[in-house]
Formats: structure tokens, sequence, C-alpha cells
């Protein structure tokens, strides 16, 4: 099943990617190849086969309920692009028109 | 000329047991050894020499004071999507590029407690994403036994290091085939634990449900006490199984292999396989059957659906697990105006090709309207490959195939052609989605010279009898000994 470029463009705003014109004809491409390729399983016959999400027997993970030491500010902060007053900073949320 | 660099670990345990040689010398022949072949084969992203030589003084040290740690003053290198307290991890990309982590993953801890020295990071494919480090954002690493050749992917820094001698082994990180591909075309052992046996913390995640650390080692032997140290419950991943760490004393290390029913998966027509890699598949299963080993065949009927149903299911993970790389907390940030343009520009300069085609393609198969016929539709595969394993296993106690149906591809020769790339996973994906252990190693040359690789899988928690039968092969083989040589 061929991508479109519409639907290129589509996926990329979904995940948060900033494509260039060039990618874009390059990942129609592509993924319409790699699309028609794992379109083979749709062949299989799956009726009534549980999905394995994973292998592991599906439980709950509890600890104990102790306190612990934490990530210091300061080292949480070292590899902040920008920081600012013990925050990560960040281009404005809300623009004002 | 032999240099301390191209011992095998436990060859280099007896020396420093015996005094015959210190970490110090052992590390400086490593280091030695970097800096005369890295300019070529490129394993390394990151070196740390100063630091290894301490970690060396302090190995000697403690030796001189009687103590003894199963790595005590061995160098060990690590992939760098492994995060490691105050050295860059980069993961191949630039979105990390000078990210320095404030803690060690966990396997790395254990390396530590166990006494390794550490000379530095490995090259990878971009987030673990590729089968030949040419996804490298930085740089592609080339093969030592021909330099016109990959190494393999995505921990292909990890095994040219250990090839080259730049290293005495490593750790990387197995999702669909990444420690047991490479470990093949560099004429390695590798193994890929049972999924949970090794602690996920501190591995920078790509697909959450097949991650998993493992070994790459000049021998069978190497690859049974690195497993030994960094495997082991930890509380820091909840999906870390409560099993005891592998136990190698409790494997029975014999070159007899009789009683031990060994299934033989065919190698189909259709999956491109090299005609010197099929006669090397052939011969092993005669020496093998020659160790007293009794040869069925089994049958593993939906093991060609593990390729597309891979190649949604680790997509799909990755896209939900990449979303962090956002620009806001570590790594790369573009410059932008508003939040969604910071998200979307960091994003698209930070990820390279390989990895911007994955994540668009788990996003799609996510998306509401097609989620059941694909994601669902390859969890339902992945659920057929499994019990083809429970079917077999029922049968057999081990099963041999083959690691990658070619030897070392030229660079360049796949990396424009993504389903070319994703093909050179065919073998290894069924055992990375059915959680189960496997072991590569190297079962004769081609044409070539380039090294070809055995595959060896077991039920779950039963790497000890993949240990076994690997370490009677190696026994009665010898292509364990060959090192490239350099020129």
């Amino acid at each position: 099943m061929p991508m479109t470029q519409e639907e290129v463009r589509q996926i990329a705003a979904l995940a948060r990617l900033a494509l260039t014109d060039d990618e874009i004809v390059l990942f129609q491409e592509q993924l319409s190849a790699i699309l028609d390729y794992v379109a083979s399983l749709q062949e299989l016959d799956t009726h009534q086969i549980p999905p394995t999400a994973t292998v592991l027997p599906l439980h709950t993970v509890l600890r104990e309920d102790v306190p612990g030491s934490t990530l210091p500010q300061d080292e949480a902060l070292f590899n902040a692009p920008q920081a600012q007053a013990g925050c990560f900073r960040t281009p404005p949320i809300i623009v004002k028109e | 000329m032999t240099s301390p660099a191209d011992l095998t670990i436990h060859e280099a345990a007896t020396l420093l047991r015996e005094d015959a040689l210190s970490a110090v010398v052992l590390t400086e022949a490593v280091i030695e050894r970097i800096l005369a072949v890295d300019n070529d084969v490129r394993a390394y992203l990151t070196l740390t020499p100063e630091a290894a030589l301490e970690q060396a003084a302090q190995a000697d040290a403690l030796r001189a004071a009687g103590v003894t740690l199963p790595l005590l003053g061995i160098p060990i290198a690590l992939k760098d999507n492994l995060s490691t307290r105050g050295v860059p991890t980069s993961c191949g990309s630039r979105i990390l590029e000078g990210y320095v982590p404030p803690f060690d993953a966990t396997v790395v801890r254990r390396l530590k407690e166990a006494g390794a020295v550490l000379p530095g990071k490995t090259n990878l494919d971009e987030f673990a994403m590729g089968s030949s480090t040419e996804n490298s954002a930085f740089f592609p690493t080339r093969n030592p036994w021909r330099l016109d050749r990959v190494p393999g992917g995505s921990s292909g820094g990890s095994a040219a290091a250990v090839a080259a001698g730049e290293a005495l082994a490593a750790l990387g990180s197995d999702t669909g085939g990444s420690v047991r591909q490479p470990a093949a075309l560099c004429g390695l052992v590798g193994v890929r634990p049972t999924y949970g046996r090794c602690s996920r913390y501190g591995l920078v995640a790509f697909a959450s449900s097949l991650d998993q650390v493992g070994p790459l080692t000049r021998d069978v032997t190497d690859a049974a006490l690195l497993l030994s140290v960094v495997t082991g419950h930890d509380p820091c991943d909840s999906t870390s199984l409560p099993a005891a760490p592998f136990d190698s004393t409790a494997v029975l290390w014999t070159d007899d292999l009789r009683g031990m029913r060994i299934g033989v998966s065919p190698i189909g027509d259709s999956a491109g396989v090299q005609p010197d890699v099929r006669r090397a598949f052939d011969a092993a299963v005669d020496t093998l059957a020659g160790l007293g080993a009794e040869m069925m065949t089994v049958s593993l009927p939906h093991s060609e659906s593990a390729l597309p149903a891979y190649y949604l299911i680790a997509p799909a993970e990755a896209s939900a697990n990449l979303a962090r790389f956002d620009g806001i907390r570590y790594g790369y940030r573009a410059k932008a105006e508003t939040l969604e343009e910071l998200y979307t520009r960091t994003r698209g300069e930070g990820f390279g090709a390989e990895v911007k085609r994955r994540l668009m393609l788990g996003t799609y198969a996510l998306r509401a309207g097609y989620y059941d016929a694909y994601y669902r539709k390859a969890q339902q595969a992945r659920t057929l490959i499994r019990q083809d394993f429970e079917a077999a296993f029922a049968q057999v106690e081990v099963i041999i195939g083959l690691t990658s149906p070619v030897t070392a591809f030229p660079l360049g020769e796949r990396v424009s052609d993504p389903l070319r790339m994703y093909l050179a996973d065919i073998f290894t994906l069924p055992q990375a989605l059915a959680g189960l252990p496997a072991l590569s190693l190297p079962c004769g040359f081609d044409a070539d010279g380039l090294p070809i690789g055995l595959q060896l899988t077991a039920p779950a928690l039963e790497e000890g009898r993949l240990l076994r039968v690997a370490y009677a092969y190696e026994q009665a083989t010898p292509w364990h000994i060959q090192r490239p040589v350099r020129s």
C-alpha cells in the first residue's frame, strides 16, 4: 500500500519531526516499500491467537516503601541546553497574539 | 609478535594471578593497540585512557593486597548506549552529542564492581537501529578482518574493538540481533541472554520488550565469565527476572555431547544464503554429530513472519521511547521561537535518516484506525513464533542455525536500501521476539577469509546449554584461534 506525501507529512507531524521536502520524497518511497513488505503479515492466519506484548508474565512489580536519595538539582540540570533559576528554560508555551 | 591485548579474559586472568602480567601493562597494551589501529577501524566514539590506567593501577593494588575479583584488571569496551557516569553517552546520535549521564547503567556498575578496566565507549548504529554501524551519526566503523567491509551492527564498534585487540571483550546490546550479527561478522562469540536476565537500567531504550545487553568475546569461556558478572536481578528494572545470576560453574564443560538432542532448523532457499556460508553450516552440523549429539530436524514455520513483525513492533516501541528526546532536558536543542517548533526542529535536525524512518513507521503502525491491522497483527505473529519454539523445545534441547545469511558486506552496499539492510537480521529476529537466549560463534571462513557465524538457541534461562554445546564445538574446531591480520 503506497503512502502519499500528504500521509508522510501527517505522520511526521504526529511524530514531531520537522522534515525537509527532500526527506518527504525519500521517506514516501522508502516507507511505501517497507509497508508493502510488512503487508505479508496480512496473509497470516491469526484467528483466536492472543497478542504477545511482552514475553514476561505480566504483573505489577512493587518495591519496599523506603525513602532513598534522588538526583540532586544541579546534576539534574547539568545537561540542560538552557536552565534558569533551578528550572529547564524553554520558549514560551503560550504566545500572546 | 604477540601482545597482551590479544589474550582472552581467562588467559589474561591466569597471567595476572601468577603475577606474570600486571593490569597496567595489559591496559597499556590495549591503549597502544587503539592508538595503532583505531584511525582505520574507528571502533571507539570516546576514549578514557587516563581513567582506564587509574582503574588498572587500582586493580594492581588490589591484586597485591590479595583481592580476587572475576574481571580484576581486564579492559572491557562498552557500547555507547550504556550510561556511564561522567563519561559522554551519545547512542551514536547528534541528539545526544555532549550528553553526560549522572549515573551508571547496572551492567556498567557490575563490571566496575568486578574490577574491570573501562577504556572507552564504542560506535553503534544510531540508537542501535541498524545492522552495519553505518547509521552512526559520527562515522562508520570498519571490519578488522577487511577494512572495506562493515563490522555488522548495531554493536559494530564493540565487535570491531574486540576483533582488533582494542579491548579483551565488550558489552553490546541486542534488540533484534545487534550482538549476535556483529559477533558473526567479526569472528567472535556473542550472546543474547534470556529477556530479563540482564538489567536494562541505564541501557538507553530502543524497543523495551526486546532490548537485552550481551557480551562479545573471543571465546566461549570468556562469554560465560562475562555473563556471570552482568546477569542477575535488578530492582531498578521492572522487567528484570527474579533469577539468580548466570552460574558458569554449573555448565558442563566437556567436549562430549553424547545424549544431547540438537534441532537443526533448515535454511530456506529464499533467505539469500551465501553458498560458502551454507557449506560451513552443513559442516558444523556434521561436527556436532561427530561429538555425539543426536541431530534432528525441527520446524519453525512462522520464522518467515519474524522480519515483518519485528519491523512493526520495534519501531512502534521506539516511537514511544524516543519521544523523550525533545530538546528540553538534555542533548541537542534547535533554535526555535515556539515550543512546538523546538520539538519538531530539534528532532528533525537531531535524528538521522534511519531513526526518523523507524519513528515514522512506528507512528504509522500505532495510529488510530491502523493499530489492529499492523501492531496487533504483529503481536499475534509474535505469539505464533513463540509457540513454534515451544513445540520444538519439547523435542530438542538446543536449536542450531545460522546467525547471518552472509559474511561482512562492503561498506555502502546496503545503507541506501533500508529493506535490504533489514534482511541482514533475518535469522536473529525470531529469538528476540520469543525472548530466548541465543549465541553466535565462529564456524568457518568464506572464500575472502571473512568469518561465518553459527547460531545456537535454547529455552528461556537455559544459557548453560548454549555454552555447553558452543564449548564442545569450539574445542573441536580451530576458528576461534584465528585473528585478523593487520597490514
